[in-house]
């Protein structure tokens, strides 16, 4: 009866940890901030996209034939990606690489997907090219070693409009490119002391030696610097440049912001192309966050139900035990913290019918044991040692299709695959410990020093 | 008593017909588009795009405006009410995607977007194959776990045999259910209805066991019996504890069902037909494919055999 109490106290020690992490009320630091860098956000339930509304893109390393992936080169491309969606002033945005040569990215929020997505992808490749004595001037298109077929490209998306000849004066001629963008670690425009706009550039400790070697033996020669086969500037160089340089010229403020960031932003190692896009209008987030509210309530409301009919006082033990199973689920949720997709809360639902169904198991067996003539205590301990193997096993199956969803869903950025199937397992994993230890504790407390002939105990477990 | 086991006739001929869909539309489907099954573009590639308009449209109208601008292979549904429409065609950029928001804004006034989804087709043959492999891992693993849970029963292989027709039994079923649903409502098999699946597979593989468990139980508990007897007696003793565990499922998928807006219903209604089907096999065609094969006949014969033989599964 001892050892009984204490589970007691430890069950409702923990259920009202688990409701304090899910009221809305102010939590201290330690339990809100996950990692240290980022600031502070009230503890609350992450929604996902389908959820909230917003775009989520899937980019693709598209590299010309011939050309290998190079190490790390798409963990460089998914920072990048990371800072040109905080560039957009998307709040909560996650950007994450997906196997070896693809990135998503999840854009809460965002109303218009296409405009995003030309602001992440229209800044692309950027190259330092040597002009080889051809006269290259800001706004033509060029083809560069890394991009062959630019003026081609260019060519045939205007088709129908009329291709202005000037910008590509040198249609064959495919330009060298020296260097690609990931020598520059940064670039900002700034005044210099007589108010004249300019850029500042600096090197990354692999591209500085490459950029001195480079800018040493073309000193007084132009290098034309090329974003998508777009001719940004082709500035003169003065003097060699190892670690820092700038590039003056006849700028006005506007022209030396947009040249910095996209020289900053721009300096993509790969070019990446958008193999999938998805959206969903925050108008139908909302309304699919009401409905499975709703749908949660009434479902959860049924069983609640069925168990008290069913299995009456046991039913209503089990009851409790799942108002706290749920209140654990939603404590861990935050914690985590677990992104909540509409097919995550499916599943967690589900994961509520299936709880109910340990309890369902250890109760039959608790009758049979009882109506074979056991003491309820006893009952009680051999239904739960009994039940425990097919709870396990019913529990080991769905684990394992929850294992097979999640490493699929995770391989294609498929986030509702992949919330469902965590959220589900989560939920079985919990149901275990609630049925084992909550509702266990709940029965013994009930049950223990009763008697076979208690007409208290026959009552409260009808058998 | 109930006979369940004796008129195994009648399940098998019930589970037949139910699996019949299936079977006709991916032979027809194999045939005539080269595909079994009508995949979605999560498999296939393309673009589905669902706008709403200020007035109602006719969803042949819309496609035309697609067709005019070159997307032949465009197929239009509406969805909950007239003015909101979902268009199917092939995977576009932003740009091509502008153009045909101005074509559809010039015909039918203001268009909202709802929901945009556009995938590149070698993803989608990617995706494919690893919700190929998906499937067959589950299985595999399904299956180790069969063998495992019955590796001290006298005709393992037997067990394990019927488990799985069980389980493939529940899948059929399944596609026939959303086979029937393609061509009436134009629902496609997309990474959700895979997750359905899975689902299904993991979750009613255990009502089999449970049943199998019990009837390996009782086949040792009552020796004199025949093999149907006892598996019918094992069935019963089993069907209030499925029956409970599955209702309070079904409880939560129905009430997602009717209240959890048209985005999930496709999702939860596979799973509901799965559960089902899941139950149904369990109580119906599990434990009767192994009284089959102890009577070496898939259909009950009425000339009850002795007593003593059988217990040939005991022996």
């Amino acid at each position: 009866m001892r050892n009984t109490t204490i589970s007691l106290i430890v069950v409702a020690i923990l259920a009202a940890l688990a409701l304090y992490v899910v009221l809305p009320l102010p939590h201290p630091d330690w339990l809100v901030r996950s990692d240290l860098s980022a600031k502070p956000t009230p503890l609350e339930l992450k929604l996902g996209l389908d959820l909230q509304g917003g775009t989520q893109v899937m980019l693709e390393a598209d590299l010309p034939e011939g050309r290998e992936l190079q190490p790390g080169a798409m963990d460089t491309a998914k920072n990048i990606v990371e800072r040109r969606v905080n560039g957009l002033g998307v709040s909560e945005a996650v950007v994450q690489s997906q196997g070896d040569n693809r990135i998503t990215a999840e854009l809460p929020g965002v109303s218009n997907p296409d405009q995003a997505i030309e602001t992440i992808r229209s800044t692309g490749q950027l190259e330092f090219v040597d002009p080889q004595g051809a006269t290259l001037r800001s706004g033509m298109i060029i083809n560069t070693t890394n991009k062959p077929t630019a003026v081609q490209d260019y060519l045939s998306n205007t088709e129908n409009g009329s291709p202005d000849p000037a910008l590509t004066p040198y249609p064959d001629q495919v330009f060298t490119t020296a260097m690609t963008g990931d020598v520059l670690s940064t670039a900002i425009s700034r005044q210099d002391q007589f108010g004249q706009w300019e850029i500042g550039f600096e090197l990354t400790g692999d591209g500085a030696d490459q950029f001195y070697n480079y800018t040493s033996a073309h000193i007084g020669q132009p290098m034309a610097i090329v974003l998508d086969g777009v001719v940004l500037s082709a500035p003169v160089i003065n003097a060699a440049i190892r670690d820092q340089g700038v590039i003056t010229g006849q700028f006005d403020e506007q022209e030396a912001s947009s040249l910095a960031i996209q020289m900053r932003y721009g300096a993509l190692p790969v070019p990446l192309k958008v193999v999938d896009v998805r959206s969903i209008s925050a108008t139908l987030g909302e309304d699919s966050v009401r409905r499975s509210v709703v749908a949660g309530l009434v479902g959860m409301g049924a069983v609640f139900l069925f168990m008290v009919l069913m299995y009456r006082v046991p039913g209503l033990l089990a009851d409790l035990a799942l108002v706290i199973y749920v209140l654990f689920n939603l404590a861990i949720y935050k914690i985590v913290p677990v992104t909540l997709t509409l097919a995550g809360i499916t599943g967690f639902l589900l994961s509520v019918g299936m709880a109910v169904d340990a309890n369902i198991l250890i109760f039959e067996r608790l009758k049979e044991e009882l109506r074979a003539g056991r003491s309820p205590r006893l009952a009680v301990e051999a239904g739960f040692s009994r039940a425990w193997p097919a709870i396990f096993d019913s529990n080991l199956t769905t684990l394992i299709s929850c294992a097979v969803l999640y490493v699929f869903g995770n391989q294609y950025g498929a986030s509702i695959v992949k919330g469902y199937a965590l959220t589900l397992g989560l939920g079985v994993i919990l149901s275990m410990f609630t049925a084992f230890v909550v509702t266990r504790t709940f029965m013994r407390a009930l049950l223990g020093n009763r008697s076979q002939r208690d007409k208290a105990a026959q009552a409260i477990v009808g058998y | 008593m109930y006979h369940i086991v004796e008129k195994r006739n009648i399940w098998f001929t019930i589970s037949v017909v139910l699996m019949i869909p299936a079977i006709i539309y991916m032979a027809w489907s194999g045939i005539t588009r080269g595909q079994l099954l009508p995949l979605s573009i999560d498999y296939t590639g393309g673009s589905v795009w669902e706008v709403s308009f200020d007035q109602a449209v006719q969803p042949a109208a819309v496609r035309q405006v697609f067709v005019d601008a070159g997307y032949s292979d465009t197929t239009v549904f509406t969805v909950n009410d007239n003015s909101t429409v979902q268009i199917k065609f092939k995977p576009v950029d932003g740009d091509q995607k502008e153009a045909l928001r101005l074509a559809l804004e010039s015909n039918f006034g203001p268009v909202e977007e709802v929901t945009y989804r556009s995938l590149g087709p070698t993803i989608g043959r990617e995706v494919s194959q690893a919700a190929f492999f998906a499937v067959a891992a589950a299985s595999l693993l399904i299956m180790l776990y069969i063998a495992w849970a019955f590796r001290s029963v006298p005709h393992p292989f037997r067990y394990g045999v019927a488990a799985i027709a069980a389980l493939v039994h529940d899948v059929i079923v399944t596609l026939s259910f959303l086979c029937i649903m393609n061509l009436v409502a134009g629902w496609e098999l997309d990474a959700l209805t895979l997750t359905a699946i899975l689902t299904v597979i993991g979750y009613s593989v255990n009502d089999t066991v449970v049943v199998f468990d019990r009837l390996r139980e009782n086949l040792h508990r009552y020796r004199g019996e025949t093999f149907s007897v006892v598996a019918n007696r094992s069935i019963i003793e089993t069907a209030t504890r499925s029956i409970g565990t599955q209702i309070t499922v079904l409880l939560i998928l129905v009430a997602i069902l009717v209240l959890g807006g048209a985005t999930l219903q496709q999702f939860v209604a596979t799973m509901l037909v799965g559960f089902v089907s899941g139950m149904y096999s369990s109580v119906f065609n599990a434990a009767q494919i192994l009284a089959a094969w102890d009577e070496r006949s898939i259909f009950h014969r009425n000339n009850k055999r002795p007593a003593a033989q059988g217990t040939v599964a005991t022996a």
